[in-house]
């Protein structure tokens, strides 16, 4: 049986900003209960929230609660429309990157064909919603963590796309639709059984883009923004309530978007082995693949998170500027060379 | 063999422990049991004590407040003289002060004050913390006896009145 | 154990003196900030008044009291029963190391000794707290570098040494266990097999330790070459413990003043390090911590029998005089000055503790420092706030 509607354009558009507009939350709701909930308090040798819900399921929605009740205040001296609206700004690039992400062969909210370079200059967004916190909020460790913000992002959105470029040169397409495609009827070697994962010819690229994507979200071993120990919540540090509650989303909404262009990316996106794929069975698993491969990446990113103590900023930067751009740029150059010779 | 990297090593640590079932003990649903000679709560023998005051003036915090009377009691034999006895009217201890150090358990002459693992007894209000003579000899009920000593000691272990 | 290349060293100078040279072209102004009263960084409420230029600290000023409770004060108006309670909360997590100097000094002046087996089971609690007190350091200080799980580590296996010594003393943190001429009572049944379980969990916790934490090379990264002491400096601001020994001089009050107590019984090892850097601090306490778990396990094996108590009135009046007795604490050089009229209350009582020299070579040492690395430097140096206060 094919499922076929006709709806018209602002029907379709309707359904699909409601899509995202739920899909964030939940998906920060997710990230968050299973990997900073359970999977660190078990890494911990603890069990994590249990009261709230079975198993403690309930506890982040009974946070959310919380938040959202709390009283608005302004630091004194702070201005308002700045202080008001970065963790608006922050959101948004959220949520606009999810509008390129596919979950099935028709299931994306908008199929682009500079896929890949508008998902990455979506998330470049979120640096300047950081740095009108950190100014914003009158403070000195806001500044301070603003700053720090501003030069670990912009240095570490470089490795970040020269990693994906990599991966466009073996697909031959910016679009993300395209990338899956190639990397389904792709073949190792003649034999196309699991296709041509990317992971398993650019795992160099695999390396670069994780570690950047890492040092985007601010995770540790690249938290100086946030250094909890030091200046305590950087630029968070004077946000309540709701608007604490946009900058946790943002954080765990891009965790979930970048997962899911890694998936993409590297891991076959939303592509089973042994379907074909056009078929029309993928709208209905491949969301629930796509999940799964999220998961996966997702919990390579929170173990790194949870096992190792940050960099400081100067070795943060070089780290960026004098081993991750080279290795990326030396990738680039391989995959061209193999991709033209082979 | 090259040496793993450390970070590797670190991942592994982490990703072990994961594995293996945490260590927190769900407080209220599951309790510890705390050792014999945990310092929950002190309780009063109220027969042993003369009120002799020395557990008062010995308190670091002055948290003992003790009040007594003389009186006569009936001589020991025929014709005797009458003998004098303390009673004790007034015997209370403001856990809100005690800072559980058991000096004045150890300084009482008459073996009147013991110790009990016992620590549930926490109150809304900071007044009900000032326990009376009647919960003292109450907590008496939660006094385990004293355990025996590891080879190699002199000491022998006293015994709890009940 | 490698010094630091010199070439490492030369260029640390050379980026220092560049962005000097640049911050005097472009006349920056610097900022202050307060680290502190409040703050995860300080162990407690340490407030730091540093001059910021950029993230490089100009100059920085610690600033003590916060947490002043007046013990040398309190100590004038208690019994020496009292103030045994009273010791324990200076550096409330080497509970018992804090009592044993001040026992020691009264003792001295009772002209009182405790018997041998009084005497190796004070070294036994002796060495517990120090475990219990350098293990939540390993854990911390990866906490302060942004490592949340080795602290939750070190809290779990702490717990053993913690149960232990509940189950003799009653307390877990605050034991008042020690009396002038011997312990309150002597160990229950079962004590000796189950610390040396505890023991060999802490070893396994020291082991995961260098795993997670000492052998990360972010770690290493974020220790090696920061916050270097000289020994001649260390020496002259009065450092002791672990801080002094990193820098290379070889110096422990536990086998170079005897007071009584049984180090020299047992065989065990002094470590340093030549660098004096903050890794060689966090590496010489992980030493410490395996080491103390052998001399306990020595301890444990060789306990003389005999009686727990010397004979000493019930009422302690101590003679007339004075006397000083340090020993090796955890944190450093713990001593009491009791100077005596022959009551029941000691007439004065001086308390030298460590972590007040401990953090006075913070202005030297902060000079030119990034912030993050006030932060590894602070931790590395390990004070604890009642001990600065008192």
């Amino acid at each position: 049986m094919i499922f076929a509607l006709e709806l018209a354009y602002w029907q379709q558009t309707l359904i699909k900003v409601g899509v995202v507009a739920a899909l964030v939350p939940a998906a920060a709701l997710i990230l968050g209960y299973v990997f900073l909930l359970k999977m660190m308090s078990h890494m911990q040798s603890r069990l994590g929230p249990m009261e709230a819900g079975p198993h403690g399921v309930l506890q982040l929605v009974a946070d959310g609660l919380k938040f959202i009740q709390k009283e608005d205040i302004f630091p004194d001296r702070a201005d308002r429309f700045v202080f008001a609206t970065a963790p608006v700004v922050v959101l948004m690039s959220t949520f606009l990157i999810y509008v390129l992400i596919p979950v099935g062969p028709d299931l994306v909210v908008e199929d682009l064909e500079t896929g890949v370079f508008l998902a990455l200059a979506f998330s470049s967004i979120s640096v300047i919603g950081i740095l009108m916190a950190g100014w914003g909020s009158a403070n000195k460790y806001s500044l301070m963590g603003g700053l720090r913000a501003a030069g670990q992002l912009i240095a570490y959105e470089l490795p970040l796309v020269l990693a994906v470029v990599g991966v466009v040169i073996q697909a031959g397409t910016l679009n993300l639709q395209g990338i899956v495609a190639a990397q389904a009827t792709g073949e190792i070697f003649g034999w196309g059984g699991i296709g041509n994962p990317f992971i398993l010819t650019q795992f160099v690229g695999f390396a670069v883009f994780m570690i950047a994507v890492q040092a985007e979200l601010t995770q540790t071993p690249f938290d100086m923004p946030v250094a909890e120990s030091e200046i305590v919540g950087g630029y968070q540090v004077e946000y309540t309530g709701f608007r604490f509650l946009f900058f946790f989303m943002g954080e765990f909404g891009t965790a979930f978007a970048f997962a899911g262009l890694a998936a993409v990316l590297f891991l076959g996106g939303w592509w089973v082995p042994g379907i074909d794929v056009d078929s029309n069975v993928l709208n209905v698993i491949g969301p629930i693949v796509m999940f799964a491969k999220i998961m996966f990446v997702a919990f390579l990113i929170f173990w790194f998170r949870f096992s190792f103590p940050r960099f400081r900023e100067d070795q943060l930067q070089s780290f960026a500027w004098k081993v991750l751009i080279p290795v990326s740029l030396a990738n680039i150059v391989v995959t061209g060379v193999l991709k033209v010779a082979f | 063999m090259p040496q793993i990297p450390g970070l590797v090593k670190g991942l592994g640590v982490t990703f072990k422990t994961m594995l293996k079932p945490a260590v927190t003990v769900q407080y209220p649903h599951e309790k510890e049991e705390p050792p014999t000679r945990a310092r929950g709560v002190i309780a009063l023998h109220e027969e042993n004590c003369t009120a002799c005051m020395l557990c008062a003036r010995e308190c670091p915090d002055w948290c003992i407040y003790i009040e007594g009377h003389k009186y006569l009691a009936p001589p020991r034999r025929e014709g005797g003289k009458p003998r004098q006895k303390n009673a004790l009217d007034r015997f209370d201890i403001d856990f809100a002060l005690c800072m559980y150090c058991g000096i004045c358990v150890e300084v009482c002459p008459f073996d009147a004050l013991f110790w009990s693992p016992e620590y549930e007894y926490s109150e809304p209000r900071i007044a009900d913390l000032l326990h009376d003579k009647t919960l003292l000899g109450h907590w008496m009920e939660t006094v385990p006896e004293f355990e025996p000593y590891e080879s190699g000691s002199e000491q022998k272990p006293k015994k709890v009145p009940r | 154990m490698t010094a630091i290349s010199e070439r490492r060293q030369l260029a640390y100078i050379a980026s220092q003196a560049a962005d000097a040279r640049l911050n005097l072209e472009l006349e920056t102004g610097g900022m202050t900030i307060n680290l502190g009263p409040q703050h995860p960084a300080t162990h407690g409420t340490l407030r730091l008044v540093a001059r910021l230029d950029g993230e490089q600290v100009v100059e920085a000023d610690p600033v003590m009291g916060y947490m002043h409770r007046g013990y040398e004060k309190l100590t004038e108006v208690r019994t020496y029963p009292q103030v045994t309670t009273l010791v324990n909360r200076i550096d409330w997590l080497g509970s018992f190391a804090n009592e044993v100097p001040f026992i020691l000094a009264a003792e001295r002046l009772m002209e009182v000794d405790a018997p041998p087996r009084a005497q190796w089971i004070r070294t036994v609690f002796f060495e517990l707290s120090r475990i219990a007190n350098i293990s939540l350091f390993l854990g911390d200080m990866a906490l302060q570098l942004g490592a949340i799980t080795p602290a939750f580590y070190a809290f779990r296996d702490r717990e053993h040494v913690l149960n232990q010594i509940e189950a003799a003393t009653g307390g877990r943190f605050h034991p008042n266990f020690d009396r002038i001429g011997g312990l309150k009572d002597d160990l229950p049944k079962g004590w000796i097999e189950e610390t040396r379980g505890a023991m060999a969990k802490l070893r396994t916790f020291c082991d995961i330790i260098e795993d997670l934490v000492s052998g990360n090379e972010i770690f290493q990264a974020r220790t090696r070459g920061i916050g270097v002491i000289p020994p001649e400096v260390g020496l002259a601001y009065g450092l002791s413990g672990a801080n002094i020994r990193a820098s290379g001089v070889d110096w422990d009050l536990r086998r170079d003043v005897p007071v009584g107590l049984a180090w020299n019984e047992v065989d065990w090892k002094v470590w340093t390090h030549p660098d004096g850097d903050s890794y060689a601090r966090f590496w010489l306490r992980l030493m410490e911590v395996r080491e103390a778990c052998g001399i306990v396990e020595q301890l444990l094996d060789g306990l003389p029998s005999g009686p727990i108590m010397a004979k000493v009135p019930r009422i302690i009046k101590v003679p007339a005089g004075e006397a000083w007795v340090s020993t090796e604490n955890p944190l450093g050089e713990m001593g009491y000055y009791i100077v005596s009229k022959g009551d029941l209350v000691p007439f004065r009582v001086k308390i030298r503790s460590a972590s007040f020299n401990n953090i006075s070579i913070t202005p030297w040492l902060l000079k030119g420092v990034f912030v993050p690395d006030v932060v590894t430097i602070l931790a590395s140096l390990y004070f604890i706030l009642g001990d600065i206060d008192r």
